[in-house]
């Protein structure tokens, strides 16, 4: 009842005093705001990131060479594996082989829909005159399009006769068509093309073109975006003079495989017998699942470290809070006086200033909320994801605001609780 | 109605107040009060400012306590009171009629004699219906609603009256209530008081420094450096 009363009483002395409680307010509008900003960009990027991650498959497992090190358990929240590099050191007898495919397909019938391979031929440039567009060639087999969903807008895929024939044939992306040949794709459909990868130059026909989607982290504005070409893994193993076998390759599991963890786990465990007397290499395996765990950590880590800057504010806004709390009591000194001359307890007067404390952060931790998620939604929206609101966020600031407005208002309201009354109803 | 043979309300016996400004300094402001007051009484303290009136009207509201001697209000010992008790005993004996009104600003006239309820824990519907009542003894039921900086000195003065009365104290305790008042709006509030009096039997302490309206009183209680120099009978009886 008393506290139903303290909130009444409270509203009508901010009211009285509007100015002043709007410009104390706003270090907490600005401190809960800014943390709110963050969070919901945060929560904004991890949504683009886990859901690009989801869209280049979340049924797939990469399964990649690594080296061994000095400490062999193999991890796999790692980004690192797979990296082209590597294959310099990389002997023929190190590589994967379309046997140990073979017998991995055969093994896990049911729970493997296809299998991807892709091996980089190189980044190079697309010139026709003053034309040229930046792609990295990547030879692949027929179930790549399984692993990699690619939006096909004109022409075809790779087919089993372009792998069989090693073909030079290429699918590139709607942007090459866009640079090279004014975005006409009947135009550069069967078109001829030359691509310059390390000086060497190899010429393909278009065959496919398939849309570029932007990633949650690629910046695709400029209009010389480097975009993915795709060519026959046999073209590309002829071209490049390469070894038989492979470094890296996709595993799509089939919808009877519930768990891409263990999935990925029996993966490892089918390559181990191969790997096992190789001193240099060995199988590691990485999942969507994992890698947008350990990006998400990273994204959740550095949104701490901005959101506790943000949080300063928050300590000077409640700085604030008390000073124009003390000022309040001061100013109505008599007023405590005479409160206390008709029967008020010390606790009441101090509950009184304390929940007269906790509205005004309260308040304030509402506009910053409505505020952060403001900012927050342009900010995203800016930088292209999709907004998200994290919803804790609000449970957290409105009960954030409160302690601020306790702990920053308890030691004005002590004050007040302990005026001798004598010495408040004299006051001037 | 009221009579000699009834029951002291307060007790003051030998209470000696001093104050400590810093050592070996201090000052002694009452020397040894004695002083009984019974129920029903209308009892006016006078004497020259700086005569202890203030002080020895600290220690009756309870506002304060005597560093010696003992003060018993109607039954509790007010000297052994921590914090807390004696804004229990604020709360329920008595009732502050102060010269400067002290209303709540921004408080309607309603919510000001509400208060004294709200801090004894009295229902909504009961601290309305009471606060209605007293408005409507003292003549404010008109402006219940207003604010307190919307009403005049005597209308003020009137409904810290009716704030007094809320919680029905054992004295009613008023301090130069007429001295921010012209003499017409003065005397408005004496009759009230007279009728709080006859009509209510309430017990007043009324503490003025003008003899004419100490005189309206039954006893008149004259202090001087901190001494009680003279009591002697007043004129009105109801």
């Amino acid at each position: 009842m008393l506290i139903w009363e303290n909130i009444k009483l409270a509203f009508s002395s901010l009211l009285a005093n509007k100015m002043r409680a709007l410009l104390t307010m706003l270090g907490i509008i600005i401190g809960i705001g800014s943390v709110i900003a963050i969070m919901t960009i945060s929560s904004s990027l991890t949504n683009a990131v886990s859901a690009s991650f989801q869209e280049m498959g979340a049924n797939n497992v990469n399964v990649g060479l690594k080296e061994r090190s000095e400490d062999t358990t193999s991890t796999r929240s790692g980004l690192n594996f797979g990296s082209s590099n590597k294959t310099a050191s990389m002997e023929e007898s190190d590589l994967i082989t379309d046997d140990m495919i073979d017998a991995l397909k055969s093994q896990m019938k049911d729970q493997i829909d296809a299998i991807a391979i892709s091996e980089s031929l190189g980044s190079g440039t697309i010139k026709d005159g003053s034309d040229y567009a930046n792609i990295t060639v990547e030879g692949i087999n027929q179930d790549y399009f399984a692993a990699n969903k690619l939006k096909l807008v004109a022409g075809r895929h790779i087919k089993a006769s372009d792998l069989s024939g090693s073909k030079n044939v290429i699918m590139v992306s709607d942007k090459v068509v866009d640079n090279m040949f004014e975005g006409s794709k009947n135009k550069a459909l069967s078109e001829k093309v030359n691509v310059n990868i390390n000086n060497v130059y190899y010429s393909y026909y278009i065959v496919g073109i398939y849309k570029y989607e932007e990633t949650g982290f690629s910046s695709s504005t400029e209009e010389d975006a480097t975009t993915s070409a795709y060519i026959p893994l046999t073209t590309a193993k002829e071209q490049a003079r390469a070894d038989d076998g492979y470094s890296r390759l996709t595993v799509v599991s089939s919808t009877v495989v519930s768990d891409i963890s263990a999935f990925a786990d029996s993966i490892e465990t089918f390559f181990y017998p191969y790997y096992m007397g190789n001193e240099d290499y060995q199988i590691t395996t990485t999942t969507m699942e994992s890698m947008t765990e350990s990006m998400g950590d990273m994204i959740r880590t550095i949104t701490i470290a901005i959101a506790f800057i943000a949080g300063i504010s928050l300590l000077v806004g409640g700085i604030g809070v008390m000073n124009i709390m003390l000022v309040s009591i001061t100013e109505r000194t008599r007023e405590i006086g005479t409160r206390k001359a008709l029967g008020a307890k010390n606790s009441s007067i101090k509950l009184q200033f304390i929940t007269e404390s906790v509205i005004l952060c309260l308040i304030g931790g509402i506009f910053g909320i409505v505020l952060g998620f403001t900012l927050g939604a342009v900010a995203a929206t800016l930088l292209g994801y999709t907004a998200a609101v994290p919803i804790t966020a609000i449970f957290l600031a409105v009960g954030f605001s409160m302690i601020i407005g306790i702990f920053f208002g308890y030691y004005p309201a002590n004050k007040a609780a302990r005026l001798h009354p004598i010495d408040a109803l004299r006051y001037e | 109605m009221p009579n000699k043979e009834r029951h002291a309300i307060i007790k003051l016996s030998n209470i000696v107040k001093r104050f400590f400004v810093g050592r070996p300094n201090e000052l002694e402001i009452l020397h040894g009060i004695d002083l009984e007051v019974r129920e029903g009484e209308f009892l006016s303290i006078v004497g020259e400012s700086g005569s202890g009136k203030s002080t020895l009207m600290n220690i009756i509201g309870a506002l304060d306590q005597p560093t010696e001697g003992k003060y018993v209000l109607d039954g509790t010992d007010v000297c052994q009171a921590k914090d807390k008790k004696l804004s229990e005993i604020r709360n329920q004996k008595i009732g502050f009629v102060f010269q400067t009104y002290n209303l709540v600003a921004r408080s309607t006239a309603l919510s000001n004699v509400e208060l004294p309820m709200l801090y004894a824990g009295i229902s909504k519907q009961e601290r309305h219906a009471r606060a209605k009542g007293l408005l409507e003894m003292v003549g404010m039921e008109e402006r219940m609603a207003h604010k307190s900086d919307e009403l005049s000195g005597g209308q003020k003065q009137r409904v810290a009256i009716a704030r007094a009365m809320a919680n029905n104290p054992s004295i009613i305790l008023a301090d130069e209530p007429t001295g921010s008042l012209d003499s017409k709006t003065g005397r408005v509030i004496m009759d009230i008081f007279h009728r709080l009096h006859c009509e209510e039997g309430k017990t007043i302490v009324f503490i003025t420094h003008s003899p004419e309206l100490a005189k309206e009183t039954q006893r008149i209680v004259t202090l001087s450096d901190g001494m009680i120099a003279d009591i002697r009978e007043g004129g009105r009886i109801c």
